[in-house]
């Protein structure tokens, strides 16, 4: 199991596994003890000195073990942080993946969100603190956001609780993958994207996915040696991301 | 395969072999300008985004270059003069119920006719230690910790590292350091775990061995108690508060000097290297959530303090109180032991009571003072609570003066971290060496502080 590497208990063999990803200040605890009560447990993340909060919650007929991964500004940079929460959600295989992001500053928040919707396209973005954003008279237009990033988005205000059953069913309906977000790629500047279209032809043949096989082209270009030190620690045995394996954040692969 | 990420990590090799930096940078602006197209066309700011105005103008006068630092101390001033002044009473109140309960628990032992000794230890040791424990600390920290707790919802923290940064990058440490500083005000174990926030292992280190040069939890009540004794004048309440508040200030400043020193000495030899830049977000003020505040800063707090004064000072009651009345010929045996530590403790402004008490106040500094007070009774059991004139009474009877009262404050804030702190900076630094220089170097710094003052006073003729 994907959990087991990064030392994170699951409640039940069957629990569908929900990442938090986010900036910090979002309100992403809240959020994390809005769904999970007082069922949490804190731990570290394997191998790192890196603390871990890991809650359950129920909701409908299904059982699910909520990571919350640490706050972080983005995923390239080199921090434990950072790299604990892309190395979960590139290899810890989480059925869904909730972003959960501030409306008072949205902007600073979506380049976190642009970079998970990279690596796993089974994700929420939950805008937080809207009724922090209304007393400042900010409104989100929240039906365009979807559009734009192409993955449901649900407005909240967690520390009232509004916008909780909201999440818990779109975060039920993915993590069954009876709802499957395609979000189209950010497409990057010429430059970027030919010298990605160079790469991908001897990238492609060794990892099947398209949308990994892009992200590790992007890696590749960062010179950033750390993903793929990343990728032989959790996943040693796989063809790289893949083929038939697992790579791809849903259980249901048959769907995909 | 592994044979794949051979294949990955070949190209990568290949690909760096030519500049890549430029990519690298266009991969992160193309991110940024993604999220700005985003924002632009799904957010709606308030008429002309006057709301941000307000925060940046505030920001300009609490990040101030000449603001900042006057507004900061201020701040930090209110805060514990609210806390000297606002403890007072709530502490005199339970002082009065634990001396109350004793009544009857002294009733109800001699109606059970148990021996003299049982009713010393349980009572007089036992339950005197809690209780004088809870009634001192527990009314600061249920004032201090909400209000902190208010600066910090509504986002001053962050600005305060955010002034404090060119502190510490001149010392060679992380700015983030600031905030772990801040955290050790709390509690150093907890600030020695919030180091993890730094990712330079260099820059930790300097974080992790200076974080006990702020005052904790437990040595508030230390430094609140003497110096609203000694350093305010037996006038008035408010004045005397404000005296207090003044000294305790100080204090604070001279613990955050030792930092910044130390942080500098040791990046000049021990842990060389120049200090890495960090981006620090000074996120948007908030009203503070008045009721969530108080029952986790209230509540949460009286628990934890509540627990460690059950776990550490009743333990530490008992065994002060035996060996307060356990006889070795004339003395007993806390007059050896005292008497043993005492020519050294004079030298640095101590006595032997005051140096035994923080030996045997190693696993919380919440109990140096209640043994210290303890040992000097001859009863052998601690004074009443509330009755601040007997307890000065009592310090003076035993030869205290300022300079004494300045000594036990100084070295209180300098000296070696307490038991958890030294166990979590071993857990922490996974390295003996280093635990041991988190260890002796600021029981090096307290010893020649003391020294230094006690000598000065000594030449000069004060206190």
């Amino acid at each position: 199991m994907g959990t087991e590497m990064f030392n994170i208990r699951r409640g039940h063999p069957d629990d569908l596994v929900i990442a938090l990803a986010g900036n910090p200040n979002t309100g992403k605890s809240t959020v994390f003890n809005a769904l999970t009560g007082m069922n949490q447990y804190t731990g570290n993340w394997a191998g790192k000195t890196v603390g871990s909060a890991v809650g359950y919650f129920r909701h409908s007929t299904a059982s699910f073990t909520l990571v919350d991964l640490p706050g972080t500004y983005s995923l390239l940079s080199q921090s434990p942080d950072e790299q604990v929460a892309r190395d979960f959600l590139c290899w810890g295989q989480p059925d869904a993946t909730i972003i959960v992001t501030d409306a008072t500053c949205l902007e600073r928040n979506l380049n976190l969100a642009l970079q998970v919707l990279e690596v796993t396209p089974n994700a929420v973005v939950a805008v937080n603190l809207l009724d922090e954003a209304k007393r400042k008279g900010i409104t989100v237009d929240l039906n365009q956001l979807a559009d734009e990033l192409g993955v449901p988005v649900v407005g909240m205000a967690a520390r009232r609780g509004i916008g909780l059953d909201e999440l818990k069913d779109t975060v039920l309906r993915l993590a069954t993958g009876h709802y499957q977000p395609d979000p189209q790629p950010l497409t990057y500047s010429p430059e970027v994207e030919a010298a990605v279209a160079a790469l991908l032809p001897r990238v492609s043949p060794l990892i099947p996915n398209p949308r990994m096989a892009r992200w590790v082209a992007l890696r590749l270009l960062d010179g950033d040696p750390s993903v793929l030190d990343a990728m032989e620690r959790y996943a040693p045995n796989q063809h790289a991301f893949g083929g038939e394996t697992t790579w791809l954040p849903t259980k249901s692969h048959s769907a995909l | 395969m592994a044979s794949h990420q051979e294949s990955l990590r070949a190209l990568m090799r290949e690909l760096h072999g030519d500049d890549q930096t430029t990519v690298r940078d266009q991969i992160v602006s193309d991110l940024y300008t993604r999220s700005a197209e985003i924002a632009s066309a799904t957010v709606t700011l308030p008429d002309g985004g006057r709301q941000f105005a307000f925060d940046r103008r505030l920001d300009n006068i609490l990040t101030s270059r000449w603001l900042g630092y006057p507004v900061m101390l201020a701040l930090l001033g209110i805060v514990f003069y609210m806390t000297i002044a606002g403890a007072n009473v709530p502490s005199a109140l339970l002082g009065d119920l634990f001396g109350w309960i004793e009544g009857y628990l002294t009733l109800f032992f001699a109606w059970l006719g148990t021996p003299e000794w049982v009713h010393g230890v349980l009572v007089l040791g036992l339950f005197r230690g809690v209780s004088w424990v809870v009634a001192v600390m527990l009314p600061p920290m249920a004032i201090f910790f909400p209000i902190f707790a208010i600066l910090e919802d509504f986002g001053y923290l962050p600005r305060v590292a955010f002034n404090l940064d060119r502190f510490f990058k001149s010392a060679g440490a992380h700015g983030k350091q600031a905030l772990t500083m801040t955290m050790g005000f709390g509690c150093n174990a907890a600030g020695v775990v919030a180091c993890r926030i730094i990712e330079s292992p260099r820059e930790r280190m300097l974080a992790i061995l200076t974080n006990n040069f702020v005052p904790c939890n437990g040595r508030w009540p230390t430094l609140i108690t003497l110096s609203s004794l000694f350093m305010a004048g037996a006038v008035g309440l408010a004045s005397g508060s404000l005296a207090a508040t003044l000294v305790v200030v100080g204090i604070v400043l001279i613990g955050i000097s030792a930092t910044l020193a130390v942080s500098w000495t040791l990046s000049k030899t021990m842990l060389r290297g120049v200090p890495s830049t960090f981006t620090l977000e000074l996120p948007p003020y908030r009203k503070p959530q008045f009721g969530r505040l108080l029952v986790r800063s209230v509540y949460d707090r009286t628990r934890i303090v509540l627990k460690r004064a059950v776990i550490v000072a009743a333990p530490a009651g008992v065994i002060t109180w035996i060996l307060a009345n356990v006889y070795i010929g004339e003395l007993s045996v806390i007059a050896h032991v005292a008497g043993f530590f005492d020519p050294f403790a004079r030298l640095i402004g101590l006595d032997g009571y005051i140096l035994m008490a923080f030996v045997l106040g190693l696993p919380a500094n919440e109990i140096v003072l209640p043994i210290l007070i303890m040992s000097y009774l001859s009863s052998g059991a601690m004074t009443e609570l509330d009755d601040f004139t007997a307890l000065k009474q009592l310090f003076l009877d035993h030869g205290w003066t300022w300079v004494t009262a300045l000594c036990t404050m100084l070295f209180s804030l300098l000296h070696y971290p307490c038991g958890t702190t030294m166990w979590t900076i071993y857990k922490e630094t996974s390295s003996v060496k280093w635990t041991l220089v988190a260890i002796l170097l600021p029981t090096g710094i307290a010893l020649s502080a003391c020294f230094l003052v006690a000598q000065a006073a000594r030449l000069f003729g004060w206190g």
